[in-house]
């Protein structure tokens, strides 16, 4: 499932900034943020609460709610530029190219329509086809993403599904034109684990079978490890990290990145503790010059106080961090003290 | 088990029903049933002193209703709840009841709501202490709530902030030392770290196993996440439609899982160690605990589910130190096998 | 508390000027217009003992020998002792307005407090108990509903009215006015307490409070009462205003304040009567007093409202 290589990639998204105007002065929530996602490649974005996840992927969909806005960068999808588009041609694009999958599978579904009516009008909105067409495609979309007996449940309303069947008729949903890139924010967050590994199971066979790219937003770093090819760490709005899932879980390369791994409970071994980074993710209106992490960090340098680290190959993923500048990180820092 | 012999917290037939009809005129003009959710039903666990008893299952099984019942925010329909051989239940006077009250505290979830967004920290954290009246008088309380600032790794002065200034970790930290304010010897920790990230779980997780082992304390945990289950548990029970299918110490479990449900919960644990191991989905959608399944409840999603799974509720069998019901298991037809799991490198 | 007592007075300042409702009250012109004029008003009426220039309802101060002076500014027969003109018995209408505007604040500020005790007790118990108590206060709340403020207020009148003498009457008409507004008033309160409380009874800060034993009352008042404060305050400003006018109405028809103790309402019932002969002033003055104490007034509340929903902000 490797990333095809070449060819030019389905979205690239250079040096995204975001900002908030805000009464104590602009806040930039998505810093220099560059990456790309390759047809029918599963990108994981994962970074802890307020690290800029959800901002990304909604810049992307061009949803990004005022005050927010992009300040800088761009996004381009196919090779075409989008973060410049007026908000009706960006909505034609969003149901057609783009597809987006959000948290509450409730608030994406209407409570007053049937499942069938809501898929029915998505469908004749983005496609040529007659009713009778359009309500057979969409029974077929509710078989693809697994719901049984769709010819009848296509007429029930949402409050009759579960929350794991709510949220695959919103995959349905999202999958109604047929399109090549879609967003998923936290899919999978509100449903139990068992009902979480059927939707993954569910994101990864339409990849595989219809080559669709999936941009997966979330904080769960084990549904990043079964789902994603390539992952991206976020950590105060930026990336830290960004390379092969595999190499990216075993052998981080980011001291965050690192840390993060370590702190997630695997079964297997029972230790006292569990490995810890200390302290919190700093807010927006605190974020320290130099490296955002270094408060945090146990190698920094006295380089990290000051200069900013861009992403930096280190070894098979990219980090931003200067360990894997040749100039390094610095003169050490000799007295510090360390709050508990 | 740690100090082992005399169980510290005994819970008995526990039961807990909700009535969730629609109401009475309602009911009598669309000739609509009565509707009663058993959110528990039937329920024993023995907790020793000491140690660190967990509650998983998938949402809606009846963990919380569980919590709330031990620390009396709902009187149980049925069943006992004995609390250091005290009845609590029973006929207590005021202060006896209070002070068995001051010995137990629970931790919730939800970081943002379970702190009071119009009162300062030191008074969030001071209100136990006054409750209970354990202050000798004000340069005391001061004293005591630095202390438990100290204790959870947050800085006195953070006692004159509101709630909202704190990021969730810190937050949950607050709640902790309101918690331990009352100085109990019991914790309720209902999905403690469930809202946090995982770097702020661990850092959660670790203060809970430090205060454990400097203040003795005894845990009643709940989570659905099997991994931070294993991690923090002394022994595990394992909850399906407000049943106890499954109970036992946490190695046994997670290596010698035995009831069908205990397994396809393991085979839901996301695989970090990348083995290539494909997460079995579990078939099937959890039941509505309004008209549970009869006989097993589990045996519409049991793969060894049988006719006498369908009639017969299987009582709890002792075996290898913990107890299983589960009618495949006490037919010797469900052989128990050993699980590996790829080591973290 | 201790911390809390630390901080002071100018600990409070701080936080207010920091604040974020003390931020959009200063981005809006509007609302600083408002609060300038509510305020104003509010002052002049409170001083009108000091600052009004005559007691127009002393009668030993009259001599009718000054009646139906017109306003200065717009006829030379005017004087400037009468500066907004006369009435028939020759009382300052400028000096008429102020004390009449004292007393329409009074009593509506009155007739809100009855309301939100009201209100607030019974939303209070209605939602934290549920059940049966809260069935019965709410199907009351109901019927209350469906009759308006005034009708409530009339019949509540009516019913005093019959029950004493006239002479009796004028002496407590204000405790009658006071509490027909209040009464018609509460329901908004209970329901919004209400509603407030039953969503913030299962916040898990609540439950926590169950968990160390406190006693249901202290709970109410101590954590769900200060949580449910923002929106009885945005109910009270807009309610202000509906007070102040149906006051007025009650007046206006007679059945309010007596004419001996005058309010704005009362004042423009008084010119109304003599509006016929051309003697407009006695009763647009008034007039245009309460519409701009009742635009000022809602537009507080307006801003309030927004200013603390923070889905808005
Ligand atoms: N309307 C807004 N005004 C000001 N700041 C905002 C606004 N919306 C988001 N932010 C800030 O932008 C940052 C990034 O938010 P974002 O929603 O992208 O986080 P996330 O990584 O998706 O987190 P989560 O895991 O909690 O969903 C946060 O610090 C947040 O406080
Ligand atoms: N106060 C209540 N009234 C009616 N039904 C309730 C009430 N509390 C819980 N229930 C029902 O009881 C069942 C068990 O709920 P409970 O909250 O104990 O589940 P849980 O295992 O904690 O789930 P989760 O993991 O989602 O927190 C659910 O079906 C729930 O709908
Ligand atoms: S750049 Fe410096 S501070 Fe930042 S992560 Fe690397 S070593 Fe740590
Ligand atoms: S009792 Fe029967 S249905 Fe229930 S778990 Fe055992 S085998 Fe399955
Ligand atoms: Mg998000
Ligand atoms: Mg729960």
């Amino acid at each position: 499932m490797a990333a095809a290589s070449n060819n030019q990639p389905l979205l690239e998204v250079r040096n995204l900034r975001i900002e908030f105007p805000t009464r104590r002065g602009t806040l930039l929530a998505v810093d220099d943020v560059s990456f790309d996602i390759a047809p029918g490649e599963v990108l994981g974005v994962v970074g802890e609460s307020g690290a800029g996840k959800s901002l990304t992927g909604n810049a992307i969909i061009g949803l990004l709610e005022p005050p927010g806005r992009v300040a800088g960068g761009e996004i381009r999808l196919e090779g075409r530029r989008i973060d410049n588009l007026p908000y009706e041609e960006m909505r034609k694009i969003r149901g057609a190219r783009i597809g987006a999958i959000f948290q509450d599978p409730l608030t994406s579904l209407n409570p007053l329509y049937s499942v069938g009516r809501q898929l029915v009008e998505t469908i004749q909105t983005h496609l040529p086809l007659s009713a009778s067409q359009a309500k057979a495609r969409a029974i077929e979309l509710l078989q693809e993403v697994g719901i049984p007996g769709a010819e009848m449940r296509i007429d029930h309303y949402p409050h009759q599904f579960s929350g794991g069947m709510r949220q695959r008729v919103v995959i349905a949903l999202a999958l109604c034109a047929g399109p090549r890139l879609i967003v998923a924010d936290e899919p999978t967050t509100a449903l139990d684990v068992s009902i979480q590994a059927q939707i993954i199971a569910l994101l990864k066979r339409l990849c595989r079978e219809h080559g669709t790219a999936v941009m997966l937003v979330t904080h769960d770093m084990g549904v990043i490890a079964e789902t994603a090819d390539r992952v991206a760490v976020m950590y105060a709005g930026r990336v830290a990290e960004i390379g092969p899932v595999r190499e990216v879980v075993k052998h981080a390369k980011h001291p965050y990145t690192k840390g993060l791994m370590g702190s997630i409970p695997s079964l297997g071994v029972r230790t006292e503790r569990l490995t810890q980074i200390d302290g919190a993710m700093p807010r927006l209106t605190e974020i320290p010059p130099g490296c955002a992490f270094n408060p945090r960090c146990t190698f920094k340098g006295q380089r990290c106080l000051v200069e900013r680290p861009n992403l930096m190959p280190a070894g098979a993923t990219r980090a931003a961090c200067w360990l894997h500048d040749s100039g390094g990180v610095g003169a050490p820092i000799l007295k510090e003290t360390v709050d508990a | 088990m740690p100090d082992g012999g005399a169980d510290f917290v005994r819970i008995e037939g526990l039961k807990r029903y909700f009535d969730v009809s629609a109401p009475w005129l309602v009911r009598k003009l669309e000739g609509r049933p009565r509707q009663v959710v058993q959110a528990v039903d039937g329920i024993d666990i023995e907790i020793a002193k000491g140690e660190t008893f967990s509650l998983v299952g998938e949402s809606g099984c009846g963990k919380s209703t569980v919590a709330r019942l031990v620390v009396g925010l709902y009187p149980p329909t049925a069943g006992r709840i004995e609390f250091d051989g005290n009845d609590m239940a029973g006929r207590h006077s005021r202060s006896d009841m209070a002070a068995l009250r001051r010995r137990m505290q629970m931790i919730f979830q939800d970081p943002f709501a379970s702190l009071n967004p119009r009162w300062r920290v030191f008074d969030i954290i001071a209100e136990p202490i006054r409750a209970f009246g354990l202050s000798t008088g004000k340069a005391d309380l001061e004293a005591r709530v630095a202390a438990l600032l100290r204790q959870v790794k947050l800085n006195p002065a953070d006692g004159r902030k509101y709630p909202h200034e704190f990021s969730g970790g810190q937050r949950q930290r607050i709640s902790i030392a309101r918690a331990l304010a009352s100085e109990p010897e019991f914790l309720v920790c209902d999905e403690p770290t469930s809202a946090l990230d995982v770097s702020v779980q661990a850092q959660i997780l670790n203060l809970m196993v430090d205060l454990q082992r400097r203040l003795q304390l005894t845990y009643l945990f709940i989570s659905h996440n099997l991994a931070v289950v294993y991690h923090i548990s002394t022994r595990v029970g394992v909850m399906y439609l407000g049943r106890l299918v499954e109970v036992a110490p946490t190695d046994t479990l997670f290596r010698r899982p035995k009831h069908p449900y205990t397994r396809m919960l393991l085979d839901t644990i996301p695989d970090l160690e990348m083995t290539g191991r494909q997460r079995s989905p579990v078939g099937g959608e959890v039941p509505s605990p309004i008209n549970p399944p009869s006989g097993c409840t589990f045996h519409p999603r049991c793969p060894f589910a049988n006719d006498r799974c369908k009639a017969e509720r299987p009582k709890a069998l002792p075996i290898e130190g913990g107890t299983v019901a589960c009618h495949a298991i006490e037919e010797g037809r469900l052989p128990i096998e050993d699980r590996t799991y790829a080591l973290n490198t | 508390m201790a911390a809390a007592s630390r901080s002071g007075f100018s600990g409070w300042l701080h936080r207010v000027s920091d604040s974020d409702v003390w931020w959009s009250f200063k981005s809006s012109p509007m609302t600083v217009a408002a609060a300038v004029a509510t305020f104003l008003i509010i002052a002049v009426a409170f001083l009108s003992p000091v600052l009004a220039p005559h007691t127009p309802f002393d009668p030993a101060t009259l001599s009718l020998s000054d009646g139906l002076k017109p306003p200065v500014l717009v006829s030379p027969d005017g004087e400037w002792a009468f500066p907004l003109g006369t009435d028939d018995q020759g009382r300052d209408v400028l000096s008429s307005i102020m004390y009449g505007t004292r007393l329409s604040l009074i009593v509506s500020l009155a007739a809100v407090a009855v309301a939100m005790v009201l209100g607030i007790s019974l939303g209070l118990i209605s939602g934290y108990f549920g059940g049966a108590i809260d069935a019965v206060i709410m199907r009351v709340a109901d019927v209350q509903l469906t009759f308006p403020a005034i009708l409530v207020a009339l019949l509540i009148d009516g019913v005093v009215r019959g029950l004493i003498s006239v002479k009796r009457h004028d002496e407590i008409a204000i405790f009658v006015v006071v509490g027909a507004i209040g009464l018609s008033f509460w329901v908004s309160y209970a329901r919004t307490v209400r509603g407030s409380v039953m969503v913030e009874k299962n916040k898990e800060y609540v439950q926590a409070a169950r968990v160390i034993g406190l006693s249901p009352l202290l709970i109410m008042v101590r954590h769900v009462l200060p949580n449910v404060t923002g929106p009885v305050l945005v109910i009270a400003t807009l309610n202000l205003g509906l007070a102040i006018i149906t006051e007025a109405t009650l007046s206006f028809l007679g059945v309010g304040l007596p004419s001996t103790e005058p309010s704005l309402g009362t004042l423009i019932r008084l010119g109304n009567e003599v509006l016929q002969s051309g003697d407009w002033w006695i009763t647009v003055f008034p007039g245009v007093t309460l519409a701009a104490l009742v635009l000022a007034v809602n537009l507080l509340g307006d801003w309030l409202r927004d200013a603390l929903n923070p889905k808005l902000r």
